[in-house]
């Protein structure tokens, strides 16, 4: 038998972006550059300019009569519901004319215009008064005023104060975590166009066009028959387009129903940074106690997180902040606290880790200050606190805070394959030498590991679809419910179908998402998109298959089992019959060439009451050495080197993945380094714009950067080829850079003194805890 | 010769006349609802995050193919000149990419695709220059472009192999100047019930700005565009020095250095870079190469902004500003010209015409310390300049002037008191220190707090100590050549 040939761009292929050529010439189109339909207006929503206060007054004749001006639109002109939450019926989408305003940037109304700039000009022309009201914008007056958004919800195992208070060694402390701007280059967009009946499509950039459906039908007040919403691509994500897309769409839908025109709303950057949530901010107290050895015998971790004026998603965020409070380490008691602090602040939002990241900082703050009191390298507290690995057959330290047990912990395995590739332990030593000689910059070197769940904790949402059509010239039509913002999601699920009906990736065409093609779908988020769509899509092709293995082997007169599609070809037995002609037969003979897919990932549940369950289906590891210095003059500092092996199980896409990787590190790392929100005390955003908001720019960077996947990654669960999702975790490698920069600053105090270097570890934080140490080691001798 | 009414440009090859449009319009406006052009993106509409770059090119023969933000240039400044957009790159006929796309897609280059014409635009304008593409040089290529999806280097990968294969296949040749349209004389524009003065001549700029006292005048509008897309104002008459080349003119006496107002950063980078080495690197770390390409030191003084980088250096270096009104000059030492916060002594009509730097200061006397929460591209929470003269051991001169410390940029008079004429020591510094606060009542805001920028201000007066006697790469962070790699 002759060679079977291979297919171009199955899985596992490095294969490239498959909007790559398009984003490089500027044709790829996104939703500002889609071309305007004649007439199409311009909308503006007009902001609250208190953080707390009953409008007194609200006359918006002027603005009515403005140049250009076609529609005013305001809480009494929706139809429907004027809600835009995802989910707890609490954004109101404009305030009542009577109403109270709960953050400084609130909508209050809109207004729809020729131009942007005449919808913004007639917006200002509004007169209104507030009555302001005490505002609550940090953590501490929110805590003074005991605003929550619902009581403190805890998650325990065992007696934790019982094993901290008889445990050899006892440490406490407090770490502030700032937020985090989304900071998307493409700001939030929608578009809506009117058509017959009381339908309207609207497109726009949101990870969650089945959302913008359902608020969009809520606000009309129409059924979600009536919306179709279409996004082909975003310009970023990050989790601020989960939910924070509602509004402009909402906005542009009504506008577009009430004028019957199209209509277009589009936030520019300092409109965007001020409406929207962002990363929460928390801060963790902790008291932990540990043994000789640093082994962690008892843990409290109490979060408090600021989650501003409405719930937006932030009980799911502030869940997996405690799901997340052991990161990769096995805590024989444990107790985490949660506090949802209500503030009059926009409503935070999802972001890249999803409250994970900030529960992960916690926990390697803990292990860290072990090691200083201990006086050991951190590396190794962190080793002897892993979870058990997988080949033991036991569930010794393998169960978490909220029972799951960890079937897939390789974590061990990464830790010495990096600790082994970076040198970590020669160059630890070495910075020392260098720091000792060195007067005024001192360099710190850290190695973190991530251990992140996947799937999302409300088993409700991990259900994915995906509708295949096989055209009867052979071309294949991809549709999933997933978005594409970037991370490659549509070319790994576009290689997955390759693969499935052993065609050419070329065969396979891309489509944009619509809620007209998959409905009732979930956000792309979680890092799910490629689990719960590839699978999807997996079925969808599994059915057409299957049909036409029905008809071949009728045809043929021989079993199914004969039938094989492989290498681009399809074989009855010897018999080898190309795809093309296959499709056409099977055509012909009036076989479906169509179908829909349809996934929901097995094994996972969770109860709220109890706080215990199964929320992920499997965990994702990866592990980080950062290499940073600091100048003890000013608390500037940079990163000079970092080394990362993570796990992707069986990558779908190798090229894909890796870029994943180093973005993901890039951005939490700058979430903890350069990236500063300021409000004031009036809770205004100070920072609403790139010349003031600090995102890493390329020199930022570390020079040095090696990046390897995991060679012997595996999924134990069935996923899409073994694989494992990759969008989130590798954002969490970014903390070896805040306790790099951590390790460094102890150098002014030989070590003897622990930082405490809160986040994000701007020069000035920086500076306080090089200060902090120095006062420390000088009082102590 | 009459003046000209319409703005005329070369756009991607294609002469533009422009009669009706505000002439604050800016470039990108133009590009994406005029001609439909939307490669460029909008990412921040302040010059802050290259989304926008596009190439810029003037008409006379060997000029620089330069990259700029499209987002705040207003359309007259581009009267005479020749653009190149993301889509002019590939191939018309046959959509072949341009070997800088090329490379961008096959090193992963982009994610979600927002900023990659930015970065391709400019890759291909420091290929076009024949730049070097090590990484610490492309960092300063891509400091004014932001990526938030690949953490950047697959994007240096991409400009380097970009560029490499663009030379060997000859791509990057570009449009000879003869074709862009000339600009001609005085440019009087007018439309949207505003006026926009382009005059060529430094005596017809005179004769304009004192019969418009009122006018705006800009110069690389890097700031003035933020009037517009931020602050949403009118401007109702402007006049623009960026074509009178008189002012853009560098001369070099013995003594002195004459920097003309219209002059921009990059244009003034490797003179001043030789000559101060620290100047240079203070240069470089001002805003991202798009904004050094338009933005002139000039334009940073008049408008008197209190974080503007160059006005403390140039205050360290007893720089004095020669202001015209009419025929008449007046001479003026840098320092005086700022009297309170965004008030200077400038009249009505009056403009800068150039910038006079003595040249008594030796390359290593002068010291520009910038800090800020991100080194590239970032506003200064406190910019310290020093200049100092050691002879025989003790303080024989001592000029230090700070940004960010005051609602001016400001001189340490009290600071320099307390250092001049004694022993340069350790015993010296630490006595001046808290003559800081007598100089300096910082306030806090969204960069530092005034206990760090104070604190701060102190400890670069320490750095300065110790550069006196360590070298740069036992002090420096980062920097060109010697610095901490």
């Amino acid at each position: 038998m002759s060679q079977v040939a291979t297919i171009d761009g199955g899985v596992h292929d490095p294969q490239r972006h498959d909007s790559g050529s398009k984003h490089v010439s500027g044709s790829a189109v996104y939703v500002d550059d889609i071309p305007e339909p004649p007439g199409t207006l311009q909308v503006f929503i007009a902001r609250s300019e208190q953080a707390h206060a009953d409008l007194a007054v609200c006359d918006l004749s002027a603005v009515v009569g403005s140049d250009g001006v076609a529609a005013v639109l305001h809480a009494r002109d929706v139809p429907g519901t004027n809600d835009v939450s995802p989910v707890a019926s609490d954004d109101p989408m404009f305030r009542a004319p009577d109403g109270l305003v709960e953050y400084h940037g609130q909508s209050l109304f809109a207004v729809a215009a020729e131009t942007i700039e005449q919808a913004r000009f007639a917006a200002a022309q509004a007169v209104i008064e507030y009555h302001e009201q005490p505002a609550i914008i940090t953590i501490d007056q929110a805590l003074a005023a005991k605003s929550f958004l619902e009581p403190p919800y805890t998650m325990a195992r065992g007696d934790a104060a019982a094993a901290i208070k008889a445990a050899p060694h006892v440490i406490d402390g407090r770490i502030e975590i700032g937020g985090q701007e989304h900071f998307y280059l493409e700001g939030q967009a929608a578009l809506a166009i009117p058509g017959e009946d009381e339908d309207i499509t609207v497109h726009c950039s949101s990870q969650h066009p089945s959302e913008i459906q359902h608020t969009v039908a809520k606000v009309l007040g129409i059924p979600s028959h009536a919306v179709t919403v279409e996004v082909r691509r975003m310009g970023g994500g990050f989790g601020g387009k989960e939910s924070q897309g509602n509004l402009p769409a909402a906005a542009a839908a009504l506008a577009a129903r009430r004028t019957g025109r199209p209509a277009k709303c589009v936030y520019d950057r300092d409109d965007d940074m001020i409406i929207t949530g962002k990363r929460h901010d928390f801060r963790i107290d902790y008291r932990c106690g540990f043994d000789n050895e640093g082994r962690i015998l008892g843990v409290e971790f109490d979060h408090v997180l600021r989650c501003g004026m409405s719930w937006d998603l932030s009980g799911a965020i502030a869940d997996r902040a405690m799901f997340h409070a052991d990161n990769c380490y096995f805590l024989p008691s444990v107790r985490i606290r949660s506090y949802r602090c209500k503030t009059n602040t926009a409503s935070n939002t999802a972001f890249r880790g999803f409250g994970g990241p900030q529960g992960m900082v916690g926990m390697e703050r803990v292990i860290d200050q072990i090691a200083t009191t201990l006086r050991r390298d951190p590396a190794e507290i962190r080793a002897s606190n892993f979870y058990a690995h997988k080949i033991k057959n036991n569930n010794d330290r393998k169960t978490t805070p909220y029972g799951m047990i960890v079937e897939d912990c390789i974590m061990q395995d990464l830790w010495s394959e990096l600790s082994g590739s970076s040198d970590y332990h020669k160059r630890r030593a070495e910075i020392r030498v260098w720091n000792s000689k060195s007067a005024i910059l001192k360099r710190g070197l850290a190695m973190t590991p991530v251990k992140f769940g996947i799937s999302f904790t409300n088993t409700m949402l991990n259900q994915a679809g995906a509708l295949v059509h096989v055209y009867n010239d052979g071309s294949i039509h991809l549709n999933h419910g997933g978005t594409e913002m970037g991370q490659g999601l549509f070319i790994k699920v576009a290689q997955v179908v390759a693969s499935e009906f052993q065609v050419d990736l070329e065969r396979v065409k891309i489509t944009a998402t619509t809620t007209g093609k998959v409905p009732n779908t979930s956000a792309t988020a979680a890092s799910s998109g490629s689990d719960l769509n590839g699978m999807a899509a997996r079925d969808a092709v599994g059915k057409i298959k299957r049909r036409i293995t029905a008809f071949l082997a009728e045809q043929y007169q021989t079993d199914a089992s004969a039938v094989r599609f492989e290498g681009g070809r399809v074989f009855v037995g010897n018999e080898s019959l190309g795809f093309d002609q296959v499709v056409r037969e099977a055509y012909v003979a009036r076989v479906s060439l169509s179908a829909t897919g349809f996934y929901a990932t097995p094994k996972i549940s969770w109860d709220k009451v109890t706080a215990t369950g199964r929320p992920f289906l499997y965990f994702a590891y990866g592990a980080a050495v950062t290499e940073a210095a600091v100048d003890t003059l000013t608390g500037e500092n940079r990163l000079l080197r970092v080394d990362i092996l993570h796990d992707v199980g069986r990558s779908l896409n190798p090229a894909i993945d890796l870029g994943q990787i180093e973005g993901g590190f890039v951005q939490g790392a700058g979430w903890l380094t350069t990236e500063e929100l300021v409000w004031d005390q009036r809770g205004r955003l100070m920072t609403h714009a790139p010349s003031t908001y600090k995102i890493p720019a390329c020199s930022d960077r570390p020079p040095v950067m090696t990046i390897n996947l995991f060679s012997g990654g595996e999924n134990v669960e069935q996923t899409i080829y073994r694989s494992k999702a990759v969008g989130e975790p590798p954002l969490m490698l970014g903390i070896s850079a805040l306790m790099a920069l951590s390790d460094a600053v102890a150098s002014v105090g030989d070590y003897r003194h622990y930082p405490f270097l809160d986040a994000p570890a701007t020069p000035e934080r920086t500076l306080w805890a090089v200060e902090r140490v120095r006062q420390a080691a000088e009082d102590t001798t | 010769m009459n003046p000209q009414q319409k703005i005329t440009f070369l756009l991607n090859g294609q002469v533009e006349t422009v009669s009706d449009l505000s002439p604050t319009t800016t470039l990108l406006q133009y590009l994406r609802r005029q001609k439909r052009l939307t490669g460029s993106k909008e990412g921040c509409a302040e010059g802050d995050c290259g989304a926008c770059t596009v190439a810029v090119r003037d008409a006379q023969q060997g000029s620089p193919t330069l990259a700029v933000n499209a987002c705040i240039l207003f359309l007259p400044m581009l009267h005479g000149k020749s653009i190149t957009t993301i889509e002019a790159l590939t191939n018309p006929v046959d959509g072949t990419l341009h070997p800088i796309q090329q490379a961008f897609v096959d090193q992963h280059a982009s994610q979600c695709g927002f900023c990659t014409p930015g970065f391709v635009m400019s890759a291909y304008c420091a290929a076009a220059e024949g730049e070097d593409t090590d990484d610490a040089h492309l960092c300063d290529v891509f400091a004014g472009n932001l990526c938030r999806c690949t953490g950047y280097g697959p994007i240096l990968k991409a400009a380097r192999v970009g560029a490499s294969n663009s030379d060997s296949q000859g791509a990057l040749t570009s449009t000879p100047g003869k074709d862009i349209p000339s600009g001609g004389a005085l440019l009087d524009y007018q439309a949207n019930g505003q006026r926009w003065f382009g005059p060529t001549s430094i005596e017809e700029l005179a004769a304009i700005c004192a019969a418009h006292p009122e006018a705006t005048i800009v110069a690389g509008a890097t700031d003035i565009g933020l009037w517009i897309t931020k602050q949403h104002r009118r401007l109702e008459t402007m006049i623009d020095i960026g074509r009178v080349q008189r002012l853009k003119n560098m001369e070099d006496t013995n003594t002195t250095l004459i920097i003309g107002a219209g002059v921009t950063y990059a244009a003034a980078y490797a003179k001043l870079a030789k000559r101060w080495p620290d100047f240079g690197e203070l240069l470089r770390r001002l805003g991202g190469r798009q904004v050094r390409n338009t933005g002139t030191i000039g334009g940073n003084i008049a408008n008197g902004s209190p974080i503007g980088d160059s006005s403390p250096v140039l205050i360290a270096l007893d720089a004095t500003l020669v202001l015209r009104h009419g025929g008449k000059r007046r001479r003026l030492p840098m320092e005086d010209f700022f009297c309170d916060y965004g008030k200077q002594d400038r009249a009505p009509g009056e403009f800068v015409e150039t910038i006079e730097i003595p040249l008594d200061t030796g390359p290593d006397e002068l010291r520009c310390y910038k800090v800020s929460k991100r080194f590239d591209q970032d506003i200064s929470a406190v910019c310290g300049v020093f200049n100092l003269r050691m002879e025989n051991g003790i303080v024989a001169r001592a000029r230090i002037a700070f940004g960010g410390m005051a609602a001016i940029p400001k001189r340490a008079a009290a600071v320099e008191t307390a250092l001049l004429g004694r022993a340069w020591t350790q015993a010296t510094i630490e006595a001046a220190l808290p003559a800081f606060a007598d100089d300096f009542t910082p306030i806090s805001d969204m960069r530092a707090s005034a206990d760090y920028r104070l604190h701060v201000a102190q400890n670069l007066l320490r750095r300065y100590f110790h550069e006196s006697r360590l070298s740069l790469k036992e002090t420096r962070l980062v920097g060109h050549g010697e610095a901490l790699s």
